[in-house]
């Protein structure tokens, strides 16, 4: 039997979605906003709007609520907490019930979650801070295509990190150029070479032709060094049906690797893409043009940490996350907050990481964090202590600036690579002793010499505009 | 003076992976890198194989996985059977990550000639 009758008009949106005392189900999908109120909003009328409009609620009553059990399918408010340092924004928590997306869609979780809400009047500023997916969600996705285990078995690395480097200049060359400067860092000794994000199929290179002279030159490297080698392949393409044509094709050529632009390019494409690589054992290396426009302002928009969450569930096996060390945006913690959030089956709450919740991912496989951007070989043993081994060391113009060029560039990176490895299994701090590490290993490498005289004076000392909230 | 009177060349050469950019390791060095699979609850395994068929995945191994051996002096006698067994042969030493389900590490020991 009923009780409630229609009541037209408009109601407090805390009356209905403020619930200070409701205790989130396993299967609840969690979600930390940081939001700036309007002047004169009251915080738990500010937070039960967000859990509002982020789920059934719209600004007035209309007599068709009275048809379903919102009950049981509204979003929650349940927790207010202060931000360290901050004065006018608070974090809000909501909890939404699981129904409330469909399964396997990272499309509409985010439209549900970022949709309208981000426009709302009532909230000055709003920022999506982290999402905790319950297992039951995660069951849903497919995940990484292939992960950082088969890919270390397909590739036969062990023991050491990936390392790659972007070809440069990143427009403008001939796809035959092109794959000489593929060739040269590959028999230098890198692992990976990768289409720059700006490179899908212009005039000057087309995609057919780049793809055939790349995979002509992965292979020639693989030959003379007797290592495996790959190019991420970029098939972002204006239509899915010209992404999977180009996908196809680098199958066709025996290529291990693709890349795709999942921000650009839309999840819907991306998680289509990732089915595909799971299907026919390719590898999925994933970019993230566009993420600054969305995670870089500390009160709108969406963390990267979310981005990296929707990633791995949508599916890819490498995921740039910043370097920590140069030319790019990043702070410490936070980067090896959501580098964990990628790579491990469980990640627990650590604030001091910008972690709101546990995360358990189940035996959803993880993905190698990709560290790119204005590296070069003096970076290599912060790089080593900050990310570890399961991780690719990107270096474009530390590889190719190189004064003898990309081959020389490439065995320099490796060198100093493996010999701060083998410094760390040895015991050593390799932070602290990253020039006596450097120095030695330059005695037997003219190369590494000479990248080390050239980038002996470069840094990026910029300050981190989104940093973590601290009083 | 061009530049080209100091720019270098680097000349491709056949490698192994991991450490084969760094000299050969000696015996001290070797234990290190032995410590260091033990020390993280791995299982060390050498695998053996002819230079013209070293770019295949599998290589035959020696034995079995030492599984449960905490001695590196005993691991170093094994390469250097091995070895023996296999004077053509390059041979390599693994550590088998039980949990990761996969090579924690993986590097030459010995290069045949």
């Amino acid at each position: 039997m009923s009780t409630k009758t229609y009541d037209a008009g408009v109601k407090d949106y805390a009356l209905t979605y403020w619930t200070p005392d409701y205790v989130p189900l396993d299967s609840d999908l969690l979600a930390c906003f940081k939001v700036t109120p309007q002047a004169n909003v009251p915080r738990e009328e500010a937070a039960a709007a967000v859990a509002a409009e982020s789920s059934t609620g719209t600004w007035t009553t209309v007599w068709s609520d009275l048809l379903t059990d919102l009950d049981y399918y509204k979003g929650r408010a349940y927790r207010i907490e202060d931000v360290p340092g901050d004065k006018e924004s608070f974090y809000a928590f909501v909890a939404y019930p699981i129904d409330l997306f469909e399964e396997g869609s990272i499309v509409n979780v985010l439209t549900s979650l970022v949709g309208n809400v981000f426009g709302f009047k009532a909230v000055r500023h709003l920022r999506l801070e982290d999402i905790r997916f319950p297992l039951h969600y995660v069951k849903t996705c497919g995940g990484p295509p292939n992960g950082i285990q088969v890919e270390r078995d397909r590739m036969d690395k062990y023991g050491r990190p990936f390392l790659g480097a972007t070809v440069k200049p990143k427009l403008g060359l001939s796809a035959k150029n092109y794959g000489r400067a593929v060739y040269e860092m590959l028999r230098g000794g890198l692992d990976f070479t990768k289409d720059d994000e700006n490179v899908n199929s212009q005039p000057f290179m087309r995609w057919q032709n780049r793809f055939e002279f790349v995979m002509e030159a992965v292979r020639k490297a693989q030959e003379e060094t007797g290592e495996r080698k790959g190019h991420y392949l970029n098939v972002t393409a204006p239509t899915c049906e010209e992404m999977f044509k180009r996908a196809e094709f680098a199958k066709e050529l025996g290529a291990p690797i693709i890349m795709h632009d999942f921000l650009t390019g839309g999840f819907t494409a991306n998680t289509s893409l990732a089915n595909w690589c799971r299907d026919n054992g390719m590898l999925l290396h994933i970019h993230r043009a566009m993420h600054a426009v969305i995670d870089r302002h500390p009160k709108h928009g969406i963390h990267f940490r979310v981005l990296a969450k929707c990633l791995r569930l949508s599916g890819g096996d490498h995921l740039h996350t910043g370097t920590v060390v140069g030319k790019l945006e990043g702070d410490r913690r936070s980067t090896l907050g959501f580098v964990d959030a990628i790579r491990e089956s469980f990640v627990p709450e650590d604030r001091s990481r910008g972690l709101f919740f546990d995360q358990d991912w189940g035996g959803m496989p993880g993905l190698l964090a990709v560290a790119s951007g204005g590296i070069h070989v003096w970076h290599i043993p912060a790089l080593v202590a900050i990310f570890g081994d399961d991780a690719v060391l990107q270096f474009g113009g530390g590889t190719q600036g190189h004064p003898w060029g990309n081959a020389a560039g490439a065995a320099a990176n490796r060198v100093a690579t493996e010999a701060c490895i083998k410094a760390r299994n040895e015991g050593v701090e390799v932070e602290q002793h990253a020039r006596e590490i450097l120095t030695d290993a330059a005695r037997h490498s003219p190369e590494l010499a000479a990248a080390m005289e050239t980038w002996k004076e470069i840094k990026f000392e910029f300050d981190t505009v989104d940093k973590l909230d601290a009083a | 003076m061009s530049d080209h009177l100091i720019i270098g060349d680097h000349a491709t050469v056949g490698r192994h992976e991991t450490f084969s950019y760094l000299p050969p390791l000696s015996r001290e060095e070797i234990v290190e890198q032995i410590l260091f699979i033990l020390d993280n609850g791995w299982n060390a395994s050498i695998e053996h194989e002819h230079p013209s068929r070293a770019f295949e995945y599998y290589w035959p191994m020696w034995k079995l996985p030492f599984f449960g051996v905490q001695d590196p002096e005993q691991l170093l006698t094994e390469i250097e059977a091995c070895r023996r067994s296999y004077p053509d042969h390059h041979v390599r030493l693994v550590g088998y990550d039980t949990f990761a389900q996969t090579k924690g590490h993986a590097f030459l020991v010995h290069r045949a000639s």
